[in-house]
C-alpha cells in the first residue's frame, strides 16, 4: 500500500490488510432495522424514550441499547420496540391537543374554594 | 467530537434551488414562523426541500466525522502510556462511535438510509471533518486532539444543539454531555505533558505546532468567503458563523495553552481587548481545499481502513440479517 506517511495503524502496518477488492457497496438492508429504545433510570420511574438502535432482531437490539444508552448513567431496565410498530398521530394535527379555555372545570384552578370560605367566615364574624 | 464547523457542499449540487421554488409559500411561511417562535421541527412536519437537504448534509457529515475521527485515536489504544490513559482512551473511542450511531439515526429521520450514507462515505462523495486527514504521530498528537479538537467541536456542537431540528438537538444533547469527559481527560493529559520532563514538553510543543493550522482550518473558511446563506441561519440550521466560532474557540483556549508555558506557531495571534476579536495569520485555505479533496496525508488510509471494516464485517451482518423484515426509518 503506497502511503504518503508511515502509518501507525496496526491494521495497516501489522495486519497488512489486503487491498480492497474494488469499491465496497453496502446493500440496502444490510444495516438491519431500527428499534426505539426506552430507558428506566430507577425502579418506580417510567421508561423514557432515549433514541434508537439498528439491530437484526429485538434481542440484539437490547444488547446494542445497553451499550449505547446505558454505559454511563444509572439504568435499571430497557425496553426496545420496532420503530415500525410505533403508531403516532400526524405531526400536522397538533391543533387537536389545543386546550380549550372553557375547560377549567377539568383543572384544580377552576374551583375557587378559598373565596367562598373567606366570605363565609367574614359573614359569620359580622353577625357576632 | 467532532462536528466540524465547516460543512462541505458540492458546488454542483446546488441545482435544488429550482425545487425550492416549488415549496408551497403558505406552508413555508408557517414553517418559518414556527422556527422564529423558537419551536422545534420534528420528522413528520412539513419542511422545505432545501432545509431537508442541508440538514441531511450537515448531520451525515457530522456522523462520518465521529466514525473517521475514532481512527487516529483508536490507533493509540495499544500504546497509551499507562492503564488509566488506556481505559480513558478506550472509553472515549467507544463514545465517538456511539455518537456516530446517534447522528446516523437523526439523519435517517430525514429520509436517507444509513446504507446510502455509508456508501457515500466509502465512495468519497460525502465528506468528514478535514482534521482527520492528518496523522497522530506521537502520544502528544492524541493529547492535542483530545483537548483542542474536542474543544473546537464542543464550541460547534453546543451552538448546533440550539438549532431547529428536534432529532439533531436531542442527539447533540447526549453527545455534549459525553464530550465534557473527553475534553477533561484531554486537558488532563495535555497538562501532564506540559508540566513534565523537557522531552515531554518538546513532544507536546511539536504536536501543537503540527496541529495549529488544521485547528485553524477546523471552523471553515472566513465569513467573507463563505457561501452559507442567510437562510440557513434563519432556519437555525447553521447557528453561528465560521469566524464567530473560531473567535470563541481562541478566546476560551489560547489562554489555557499559554498559561502552561506552551507557544503557538503564529506571531500574529493576539486579542484586541477593546473589540474582543482575535487576529491571526490567515491559514492556507488552498491547502484546506486540497486536503478536503483527497490530497491530505491520510485520506487514502482512512477510507481504506473503513472499507476494509465494511468488507470484513459483512458476513457477520448478513448472518444476522432477518430477510423478512421490511425496512423502516426511526420515528424520532
Amino acid at each position: 500500500m503506497d502511503q504518503p506517511h508511515h502509518s501507525l495503524d496496526p491494521r495497516v502496518n501489522r495486519l497488512h490488510l489486503p487491498e480492497s477488492g474494488g469499491p465496497v457497496e453496502v446493500q440496502e438492508g444490510e444495516n438491519w432495522n431500527s428499534f426505539e429504545v426506552f430507558h428506566q433510570e430507577k425502579r418506580g420511574a417510567h421508561h423514557e424514550h432515549v433514541g434508537c438502535v439498528h439491530a437484526p432482531n429485538a434481542q440484539l437490539a437490547l444488547v446494542f441499547a445497553k451499550e449505547q444508552f446505558a454505559r454511563r448513567k444509572k439504568c435499571v431496565n430497557l425496553w426496545v420496540v420496532r420503530s415500525s410498530d410505533i403508531l403516532a398521530f400526524n405531526a400536522e394535527d397538533e391543533d387537536m391537543f389545543a386546550n380549550n379555555a372553557e375547560k377549567t372545570y377539568r383543572d384544580a384552578s377552576g374551583f375557587k374554594v378559598m373565596e367562598k370560605i373567606n366570605q363565609f367566615k367574614k359573614s359569620t364574624n359580622d353577625k357576632k | 467530537m467532532y462536528g466540524g464547523g465547516y460543512i462541505f457542499d458540492e458546488p454542483n449540487k446546488r441545482q435544488l434551488k429550482e425545487e425550492q421554488l416549488h415549496d408551497d409559500p403558505a406552508k413555508l411561511a408557517e414553517f418559518e414562523a414556527r422556527i422564529a417562535r423558537g419551536e422545534k421541527i420534528e420528522p413528520g412536519d412539513w419542511m422545505p426541500s432545501e432545509y431537508r437537504r442541508q440538514l441531511i448534509r450537515l448531520i451525515e457529515q457530522h456522523a462520518h466525522s465521529e466514525i473517521i475521527g475514532a481512527l487516529p485515536e483508536g490507533t493509540w489504544i495499544t500504546r497509551a502510556p499507562g492503564f488509566k490513559r488506556k481505559l480513558a482512551l478506550i472509553a472515549k473511542v467507544q463514545d465517538e462511535i456511539g455518537h456516530g450511531q446517534l447522528l446516523y439515526n437523526a439523519a435517517e429521520t430525514l429520509g436517507k438510509s444509513r446504507e446510502a450514507m455509508i456508501n457515500d462515505l466509502l465512495s468519497g462523495k460525502s465528506k468528514y471533518s478535514n482534521v482527520f486527514n492528518y496523522p497522530a504521530e506521537t502520544w502528544a498528537d492524541v493529547t492535542v486532539i483530545g483537548f483542542l479538537i474536542d474543544a473546537a467541536a464542543i464550541v460547534n456542537q453546543v451552538a448546533n444543539a440550539k438549532g431547529s431540528y428536534g432529532p439533531y438537538c436531542r442527539a447533540l444533547e447526549r453527545i455534549c454531555y459525553e464530550e465534557s469527559f473527553h475534553l477533561k481527560q484531554g486537558h488532563d493529559a495535555f497538562i501532564e505533558l506540559a508540566t513534565g520532563t523537557p522531552a515531554q514538553k518538546q513532544m507536546l510543543q511539536d504536536a501543537l505546532d503540527r496541529w495549529w493550522q488544521p485547528i485553524m482550518h477546523f471552523f471553515g473558511p472566513p465569513d467573507k468567503a463563505s457561501v452559507h446563506s442567510q437562510k440557513l441561519m434563519e432556519w437555525k440550521v447553521k447557528m453561528a458563523s465560521n469566524d464567530d466560532m473560531r473567535n470563541q474557540f481562541l478566546d476560551m483556549y489560547v489562554p489555557k495553552i499559554r498559561e502552561l508555558g506552551m507557544t503557538l506557531p503564529d506571531p500574529e495571534l493576539k486579542k484586541d481587548e477593546t473589540t474582543g476579536k482575535w487576529s491571526y495569520t490567515d491559514p492556507d485555505w488552498d491547502l484546506f481545499k486540497k486536503v478536503i479533496n483527497g490530497g491530505g496525508p491520510c485520506n487514502v488510509e482512512r477510507l481504506q481502513v473503513r472499507q476494509w471494516a465494511e468488507e470484513h464485517g459483512r458476513w457477520v451482518r448478513k448472518a444476522l440479517m432477518n430477510p423478512n423484515a421490511a425496512k423502516v426509518a426511526p420515528v424520532a
